[in-house]
């Protein structure tokens, strides 16, 4: 009975403790929803509180910041680096587990290293690449030097590892080669880390900020944060429109979120626990 | 249907040799035994002839053909692998099926030969369940059926059923003999269990440090074995070594199997009892001759002699296997 009582007081506090978390986290999210629904003259008033709601805010941000351009252009760019993340991953990672080649390990440690360089060492000379080939102002600036992770190849590799050996040689005496071992076995295998994978690579390039604004000066190649940044300067006296700006291009991020999160939890448990 | 040959076959794994020059003919429809301690190159004797290792030299031959440079898809074998190696995200059927669905083979004729192959083996009721959710015996005869439907010339098993409980092992034997002798097709089955070689086996090869020490039918490895090693290694309890001169004059080491060990008045040496162990169809027992362990096999209702008693004990000379001391290679007389 006792041990009951304690069990039952330990499981309150762990709720308590969430429901605390939970809201440290939600509170600006939802100071920043009841602020794109206000109008701008009543934004600061009772900043916690619903009142006066209009979509008015939400509308004219929308077309002031030409949001619609900038979601469709970051829409294109985040799909482009995803896929071809995934694809050069899952070939990278699959070379590195289930080839032999002279060096493999040397390679994969040198891939590795590069996870050392920090992006800001490496934009000055990136952007000189894009420029000396004519890039600027294009989607291929803003896709070309994301295209391939060592992150990602790391994560895959992974769960590659944790595919047995016997598995790929009951494969190989089936008859299947190396695409079709990866197409059959090794990407179903390795599904939820693929698509945690794909859900990291779709929002770390929706929220990129400093690259676009280095490759891009063309608002016609605005992505939702260089769009949202220019709606801030042209709207420095109209604070909510800013608001409302980012509860507009938050919206798709938190959608994706919400319908991938148990395959993003799945993927970042795997191999963690063994069976 | 075809017969395996092995000519010279070396393979060394950075300098280290696991297999040493090994020659080996495997008739048609034979269920060969590779049988050897862990290390022995047993196991990679059986991916070279299924292709899943490349030998560092000599040859392999399945019929007339030398397939060292042919695909291990196909060189026409199918392997039972001990960790099962089954896909984990397919349906049994998908499993079964799957070697036919590679090889290009119309669905309704994969399907028929899958069905086929499952009935055979007892899996008709779990063909729409996955891996995961069958039992260890299950799954093994999941791996037999994805073997079995390829219809190939040669089966490779490579312990595939170290990973049972005893019980089912014994049955799943019985079950692989019965197979055998329904498909006619050659086995080469790799295990480190004697019992298995000597019951399933039409004959037995025996490695040891990547080289074959005897190949024989089980009876004659048993009753002939060609070494020290191999005396010990097959059969259970294994067989008693005496030194040189104990138990019959000469400068060789003689070797009596426990069941050829007798308790008797008149034994020409003296035993003091270690141990006794009461097995219900029979009683070993247990004890030292100078500095060497002897067991004797006795029947089931046998006088129980005392533990620390002193027994003598007798071997007939019919029944002794001589060894030369240094090579511990038989000696025939």
């Amino acid at each position: 009975m006792a041990i009951d009582q304690i069990r039952g007081g330990r499981k309150i506090g762990r709720y308590i403790l969430l429901v605390v978390m939970a809201v440290i986290v939600l509170f600006p999210i939802y100071v920043m929803a009841i602020g794109a629904l206000k109008p701008g003259n009543k934004v600061l008033e009772n900043p916690l509180l619903p009142s006066n709601i209009t979509f008015g805010t939400l509308t004219r941000a929308w077309r002031s910041g030409q949001l619609g351009r900038a979601m469709v252009n970051s829409t294109v760019v985040a799909v482009v680096v995803t896929v071809a993340q995934v694809v050069t991953s899952v070939l990278a990672a699959y070379s590195f587990v289930f080839l032999k080649f002279p060096g493999r390990t040397v390679v994969f440690v040198l891939f590795l290293a590069t996870l050392l360089v920090p992006l800001e060492a490496t934009l000055t000379v990136n952007r000189r690449t894009m420029q000396s080939l004519g890039w600027l102002n294009s989607y291929r600036g803003l896709t070309v030097p994301f295209l391939a992770t060592a992150f990602g190849i790391f994560m895959i590799r992974q769960v590659f590892l944790t595919i047995p050996k016997e598995m790929r040689e009951a494969a190989s005496m089936d008859g299947l080669g190396h695409l079709g071992f990866l197409r059959e076995v090794a990407v179903p295998l390795s599904r939820p880390t693929i698509g945690a994978l794909a859900l990291f690579a779709f929002l770390t390039s929706w929220n990129q900020y400093l690259w676009p604004v280095l490759v891009t000066t063309d608002s016609d190649y605005n992505t939702v944060q260089t769009g949202l940044a220019a709606l801030k300067k042209a709207s420095l006296s109209q604070p909510n429109l800013v608001i409302a700006g980012t509860v507009i291009i938050a919206l798709p991020i938190f959608i994706v979120l919400i319908s991938f999160q148990r395959q993003l939890v799945r993927g970042l448990t795997a191999g963690a626990v063994k069976g | 249907m075809a017969n395996v040959r092995l000519q010279n076959l070396t393979k060394q794994f950075d300098g280290v040799t696991a297999v040493d020059g090994v020659d080996l003919d495997v008739a048609d429809r034979e269920f060969m035994i590779l049988l050897g301690p862990s290390g022995c190159g047993k196991s990679t004797l059986l991916r070279m002839i299924a292709g899943l290792e490349d030998p560092t030299e000599g040859e392999v031959f399945i019929g007339d053909t030398k397939v060292n440079d042919i695909l291990p898809k196909e060189r026409d074998v199918a392997m039972v692998f001990q960790s099962y190696a089954l896909y984990p995200h397919k349906t049994v059927r998908a499993n079964i099926e799957f070697p036919l669905k590679v090889r290009k083979v119309p669905k309704a004729e994969r399907a028929a030969a899958a069905t086929a192959a499952a009935e055979s083996l007892g899996l008709g009721d779990y063909m729409e369940r996955k891996p995961g959710a069958l039992s260890g015996g299950q799954r093994q005869r999941v791996a037999l059926a994805r073997a079995i439907v390829r219809d190939p010339a040669v089966f490779c098993m490579d312990e595939p059923l170290s990973n049972l409980d005893a019980k089912l092992r014994a049955e799943t034997r019985a079950e692989l003999i019965a197979l055998h002798q329904r498909l006619k097709s050659t086995f080469i089955y790799v295990t480190h269990d004697q019992v298995e070689a000597m019951t399933m086996g039409s004959r037995i090869a025996v490695m040891l440090r990547g080289k074959i020490e005897q190949v024989g039918t089980p009876q004659e490895v048993y009753d002939r074995p060609a070494s020290v090693f191999i005396a010990q290694f097959v059969g259970t309890p294994p067989m008693n070594i005496l030194p040189a001169g104990s138990i019959e004059p000469g400068d060789h080491l003689v070797g009596v199997r426990p069941e050829h060990v007798h308790i008797v008045a008149d034994g020409q040496l003296s035993m003091t009892v270690t141990l006794v162990e009461q097995l219900g169809h029979e009683l070993l027992v247990t004890g030292m001759v100078g500095d060497r362990r002897v067991i004797v096999r006795q029947a089931a209702h046998s006088a129980v002699p005392a533990i620390g008693a002193e027994v003598r004990i007798a071997a007939d000379a019919a029944d002794r296997h001589r060894f030369d001391p240094v090579t511990e290679r038989r000696i025939d007389e």
